[in-house]
């Protein structure tokens, strides 16, 4: 008879806090030790004394926060390596979110938990792809829980995209995107169709760029788009964070084109509302039919909604005759709200 | 079907003009006939099939859906026929029908093999598609891209002037093989013929001061510029129709001017709603348009009368080509002679001397009169703006000082910009009650020193919308102001525009709302 996960992982004000190993998955707040998932600042938050991450995690944090405030003591593990804290065996597994994202599997009194972090199962060059493990318990997000998100393939976003480029040559596209993942793999996917033109970057993305090419991800030319001049972005493609693209900082760019790239952008009126010229459906989340593969693939009988539209997704999981609960976690999704 | 779904979007998130006309452009391009035709129908509302109703949409969701997760979805989506779109089971195949065969398909359906026939399609098709498929069916593309766009980029695909389109357009059908056909030099011009068709119409410049001083006034005509919408008037033997300056076909809006035309005469004119012998406000007169049916409630409260100005053919004479004097003539005689009913003569303004003309200007108050129209009496009906012909000459605006409130992001090239002010007055209890909105009217300067006021000095925040200190006072011109019940201080300004920014004038001394009605005459509703 294994133990029931919930008497030895917890949700607390500071997020989730596995007992008997003396650690929190992605603390909200800074603590003594920490486990952290992937990168983004709504899940890896500075100032923790001991931080367990992949070394991708790790780095990225690094160049977003500093080293010192990343960890006192930042101690990185390959995916598929078991780590025993305090009794508590933590193995880190690929979750295709971005570079570095890992699903944390904890094993303990007999049941294994899969924390998932933030995931995706469409392909993606700039990362390791979701890599399924079965498990008693799956701790899943939602933050495209409905059923009416079903991202298209990357790749037909990216030839619209390129369509436009096309076709209004004395524009440029600029493309509102998050500076961890979503720009990296924008870039990835341009190149991957065929696009070996240089792409132009706000000043907020050269540094995590930069992170991902010395980890071996190629990205190609990219050149800083504050310093070149109106006419020479005419024509080509220019990465901002979405908070740039239709404000002050893109009176710079000639007449341009906003882009926008984010899984939201299936809904007309938030893309409407935003602005946006050219929505494209990008996403480095889960779908609705892909958190419903997922759930089934990892065979747990037992599953735990983090953050999003847990509603509708504890509702299908139910019908799958799976038991589902929200864990109500605040302060996480902060980072694809456009 | 794919390719025009992909127009369909990017028309849709477009806010710029040429953009529009770029991509209507591209895609009559590249896409085949008939499938072009078709869309170019589908933009043009010329096509009739059974629609569907919010009803049926319901039904294929309840049938293909989980009722709780449809309901949550929706909940979040806002809109019924996009939440059905996007909850469509993913299609195992993806093979959209063809924008002809859903045509043809539609045409040929019943009412109630409607539903069956959309549930088919929306199997096979991509996400963009299937809204397209199922706005097409509820008649709401609203894409913001009207048939004249359409015919611009027409023109420009066929390197001809769009007046040339619109003189050929209400002889065409769809799918417009003929069109195409001519437009890509593979085929000779549409011949109009005898059918009811709109000629283009002949517009007038501003008059500039230069031209006031330069002007020879004793070869020139006054008439008053009615404030309502310019019409066509076209009947004869094989049909009559009534179309706007721009060529769309209003008839079925306003029977009872189609009802009155049973001359053979092309006329050129003003629609003005008439009560009681006066011109009412262009308010009065939007009450009418755009309205797909006209209830007799409609004819009885918003009686329309067309003022002419001008005679194009006289029977079967085409008359463009004679002088303005010779063209009236014409047009009094066909008046004597056929009397038609729910129209008139726009009569002429006399003069004898440029100052009297002014005066006359300056003393028109009168709601339906914009101001004064000034005509060569030697020109010829002439397509388009020609220059050194026709001037309008508007009069002074109205202005009123009033205070900005609120102020949000412009679109296109002015979205990073704030662009779109709110202004009000102050009313008897000393708070603002918004008056209008205004985009235009600033200068560069004016506008990027707004743009820095206003995010210093936002103080509250409704999603897009910034309200701020109550400190910067325009000087806001309009052309006429109007009583209105759909905003709180029961007043709508025409055409508002902010004329100064009035930084020596602290908000407190701006306009008050009292006084301002007094000023305008207006009655308060309530």
């Amino acid at each position: 008879m294994s133990l029931a996960a919930e008497t030895w992982l917890k949700t607390t004000p500071s997020g989730l806090y596995c007992e008997p190993g003396g650690f929190y998955i992605d603390p909200l707040r800074a603590v003594e030790r920490a486990v952290i998932s992937h990168a983004h600042a709504d899940h890896a938050r500075p100032g923790h004394a001991h931080v367990l991450a992949t070394e991708g995690t790790l780095a990225v944090m690094r160049t977003r926060m500093g080293a010192e405030r990343a960890g006192g003591v930042q101690q990185a593990v390959p995916y598929g390596e078991t780590i025993t804290i305090n009794g508590v065996k933590t193995t880190l597994y690929p979750a295709g979110h971005v570079l570095g994202a890992a699903q944390i599997a904890l094993d303990y009194g007999g049941a294994r938990v899969i924390i998932s972090g933030d995931y995706k199962r469409q392909s993606d060059p700039t990362c390791a792809g979701f890599e399924v493990q079965t498990c008693d318990v799956f701790v899943t997000e939602a933050t495209f829980g409905l059923p009416v998100f079903q991202h298209p393939a990357a790749a037909d976003e990216i030839a619209k995209l390129l369509a436009s480029v096309e076709m209004f040559p004395e524009r440029t596209h600029v493309v509102g995107c998050y500076a961890l993942g979503k720009c990296q793999r924008l870039i990835g996917e341009l190149r991957k169709s065929g696009y070996d033109k240089p792409v132009y970057l706000h000043g907020a993305h050269v540094a995590v760029c930069g992170t991902y090419t010395e980890l071996g991800v190629e990205l190609g030319e990219l050149r800083p788009a504050t310093v070149a001049d109106k006419a020479s972005l005419k024509g080509s493609i220019v990465l901002a964070p979405p908070s740039a693209i239709a404000d002050r900082w893109a009176r710079r760019l000639e007449d341009p084109v906003v882009c926008m790239a984010s899984g939201w952008m299936s809904i007309r009126q938030r893309a409407k509302a935003g602005g946006v010229e050219l929505p494209l459906v990008i996403s480095d989340h889960a779908d609705w039919n892909d958190l419903l593969t997922t759930i089934r693939d990892v065979q747990a009988p037992e599953i735990w909604v983090t953050h999003g539209s847990e509603e509708a997704l504890i509702h299908a999981a139910q019908r799958m005759q799976i038991r589902a609960r929200a864990l109500r976690l605040i302060g996480y999704g902060d980072e694809d709200l456009m | 079907m794919k390719a025009f779904a992909n127009l369909l979007e990017r028309l849709l998130f477009s806010p710029g003009r040429n953009a529009k006309i770029t991509l209507l452009k591209n895609y009559f391009t590249t896409r085949p006939d008939p499938e072009r035709g078709f869309a170019l129908a589908v933009l043009a509302g010329a096509l009739e099939f059974p629609g569907a109703k919010p009803a049926m949409l319901r039904a294929l969701a309840e049938a293909r859906t989980d009722p709780a997760l449809f309901a949550l979805s929706y909940d979040f989506v806002g809109d019924l026929a996009e939440t059905l779109a996007l909850i469509w089971p993913r299609p195992a195949v993806n093979a959209p029908p063809e924008l002809p065969e859903v045509i043809a398909s539609l045409r040929a359906a019943k009412r109630h093999e409607i539903p069956n026939l959309v549930a088919s399609w929306l199997d096979v098709s991509d996400v963009s598609t299937r809204i397209a498929l199922i706005k097409l069916m509820t008649g709401g593309l609203r894409v913001g891209a009207s048939l004249r766009l359409a015919k611009l980029a027409l023109a420009e695909l066929g390197g001809i002037d769009v007046q040339q389109i619109d003189e050929v357009w209400h002889s065409l059908t769809p799918p417009y093989a003929d069109l195409f056909a001519w437009l890509e030099q593979r085929g000779p011009q549409p011949d109009a013929a005898q059918q009811p068709v709109f000629r283009p119409v002949m517009l007038a410049h501003p008059i500039e001061d230069k031209d006031l001083e330069s002007l020879d006034w004793s070869v020139h005509r006054a008439e008053w510029k009615w404030d309502g919408i310019r019409v066509q008037l076209v009947a004869g033997p094989h049909g009559k129709r009534l179309y706007t300056r721009t060529a769309d076909d209003i008839s079925h809006a306003f029977p009872e001017i189609l009802d009155a035309m049973t001359f053979h005469a092309v006329l050129d004119g003003e629609l003005l709603v008439m009560r009681d012998g006066e011109v009412a406000s262009f308010s009065d007169l939007q009450q009418r348009l755009n309205r797909k049916t006209v209830s007799t409630a409609m004819l009885r409260d918003y009686p329309v009368i067309v003022r002419l100005y001008d005679i194009l053919f006289h029977g079967d004479a085409d008359v463009r080509s004679k002088n303005f004097d010779e063209r009236r003539g014409h047009l009094e005689a066909f008046m004597a002679h056929a009397h038609p009913a729910q129209m008139d003569l726009s009569p002429l303004v006399n003069f004898s001397a440029y100052q009297e003309l002014a005066a006359l200007r300056a003393g028109a108050r009168a709601a339906g009169i914009e101001g004064l129209m000034i005509k060569h009496a030697e020109s010829p009906y002439l397509a388009g703006r020609p220059k050194g012909h026709w001037w309008k000459w508007k009069r002074d605006p109205l202005s009123v000082d009033a205070v900005l409130m609120y102020a949000q992001r412009g679109h296109g090239k002015r979205s990073s910009y704030y662009s779109d002010y709110t202004f009000g007055l102050w009313n008897e209890n000393g708070e603002l009650v918004p008056i209008g909105k205004a985009y235009s009217g600033y200068t560069d300067a004016e506008l990027n020193f707004l743009d820095k006021w206003i995010r210093n000095n936002t103080i509250g925040r409704f999603g897009p919308v910034r309200e701020v200190a109550k400190e910067i006072v325009f000087e806001v011109g309009f052309d006429a102001a109007q009583r209105s019940t759909r905003h709180k201080s029961g007043v709508a300004l025409r055409f508002p525009r902010i004329l100064r920014l009035r930084t020596d004038k602290p908000a407190t001394e701006a306009d008050r709302l009292e006084s301002f009605k007094t000023t305008m005459k207006m009655k308060d509703l309530s």
